[in-house]
């Protein structure tokens, strides 16, 4: 069940919907090369004027955190909780914060 | 949809205690109403399953542009065609989406592709009816389109994420097409004796051809309990089928078509449509391969392989050498 060795790369695609927001992945595509990669994004995830600009990477390029380790690579954050706003009792007589 | 008869592991569902701790913590986190995603562990018959749904649901989206490709070059005018073509492109949007979603699980999409032409893999019996008239075109997106979204709405909960993601955009995309064939329906059902004729023909076909894509009877259901406990599944086969018979019939009354089921009646009591079933030896034929165009839709996927073979060959061998040149300039 293993990629066979004449298949096209896989590449995962990012698109930025409207000027001033991030990339957002959409999903993934096989191509031959870059500019191919490009072009199929385009007709796989932007025929409804979906985004304004695609970004596509080797799946292969991509290092992820593993879903085992969740706990302790989050753990740090989770005894911080007065990094939230809402950690501080503010009087309402002080107004606007 | 476009998912029948999906294979699960013929042991029955086991209850949390029975389950071994890997088991249960997957278990609870799906009835928590988490998503499994792709490094997550998984157990194999999950996988397994998940595999052959998925997959036999890219192919249904594949073969699905053989009917309607029959008459994109036949269309009554500019506009249709147009439309045609955008909807037929979409069906391959669809097909890719869910062949992505599949290699997460670990298939490679050459394999797919391999079981689906050597028969290890299905798609939907509703492909291997043909497509005669033009009012054919307006049936198979009010019908067919019709019942897949039955199916597909609910499915864009279901608990693997990469599956869920891809339901969710072709369920955006999926309302267009049956609206597109509604429309035609409309414009031949008001048009002239011929063409209202027309249209009455493509329902009677096309009707329990329709029913069908639900698949069985629950109480011939075998594989249904475990696909729902992993949420792979989210309504029974007769659940989807009713609403849809319940949405569709005053569609067609609007129409002012019959629908051809003598025995269709509004009860009261239940607050559903009562009908007929649809021939269900004719559907365990047509899924064994002796459907009126099994052979043909295979052959054109065959064909398709085969003689685009050099187009897959040669563009990686261009991007392989102008990434060998590049390395070489360095």
């Amino acid at each position: 069940m293993s990629a066979a060795d004449h298949e096209w790369p896989l590449w995962e695609i990012f698109i930025r919907g409207q000027h001033g927001l991030n990339h957002r992945h959409v999903g993934s595509l096989h191509a031959a090369d870059a500019e191919a990669a490009i072009r199929n994004a385009r007709d796989v995830y932007t025929r409804r004027n979906e985004g304004v600009s695609i970004w596509a990477v080797r799946a292969d390029d991509i290092v992820a955190s593993s879903p085992g380790k969740k706990g302790p690579l989050y753990e740090p954050a989770n005894s911080k909780v007065y990094r939230h706003p809402t950690f501080f009792d503010i009087p309402d007589d002080v107004g606007a914060m | 949809m476009y998912a029948q008869m999906v294979k699960s592991t013929g042991t029955g569902v086991k209850s949390l205690d029975e389950m071994d701790p890997r088991e249960r913590a997957f278990q609870e986190r799906i009835d928590a109403g988490e998503k499994i995603e792709p490094k997550d562990w998984m157990p194999e018959e999950y996988r397994k399953t998940l595999i052959r749904q998925i997959g036999q649901h890219a192919h249904s989206e594949i073969v699905g542009q053989l009917p309607e490709g029959n008459w994109i070059t036949r269309a009554p005018t500019l506009e249709r065609k147009a439309i045609l073509l955008a909807k037929v492109q979409d069906e391959a949007g669809h097909g890719l989406y869910l062949y992505c979603a599949a290699e997460t699980l670990g298939v490679s999409r050459d394999e797919m592709t391999r079981m689906l032409l050597d028969g290890r893999m299905k798609y939907s019996s509703i492909f291997n009816y043909p497509t005669l008239t033009w009012a054919d075109m307006g049936a198979v997106g009010w019908l067919v389109d019709g019942a897949a979204i039955m199916n597909q709405v609910p499915l864009q909960r279901t608990s693997y994420g990469p599956y869920s993601r891809a339901m969710i955009r072709i369920c955006k995309e999926e309302s267009f097409h049956q609206r597109q064939g509604f429309d035609i329906m409309m414009k031949m059902a008001n048009g002239t004796a011929a063409q209202k004729k027309m249209a009455q023909d493509a329902l009677n076909r096309f009707w329990y051809p329709a029913l069908m894509m639900f698949g069985p009877s629950d109480k011939d259901s075998v594989h249904s309990a475990q696909s729902m406990a992993w949420k792979i599944k989210m309504n029974t086969n007769d659940e989807l089928r009713q609403k849809f018979v319940d949405q569709t019939v005053p569609q067609a009354e609007y129409l002012g078509l019959t629908v051809p089921d003598d025995k269709l009646a509004w009860n009261e009591e239940r607050g559903h449509y009562d009908f007929s079933e649809p021939d269900w030896d004719e559907f365990y034929d047509v899924l064994k391969g002796n459907g009126p165009c099994n052979r043909e839709r295979l052959a054109a996927r065959q064909k398709a392989w085969d003689d685009n073979q050099w187009v897959r060959d040669g563009l990686l061998a261009h991007a392989q050498k102008r990434e060998a040149m590049k390395v070489a300039a360095e």
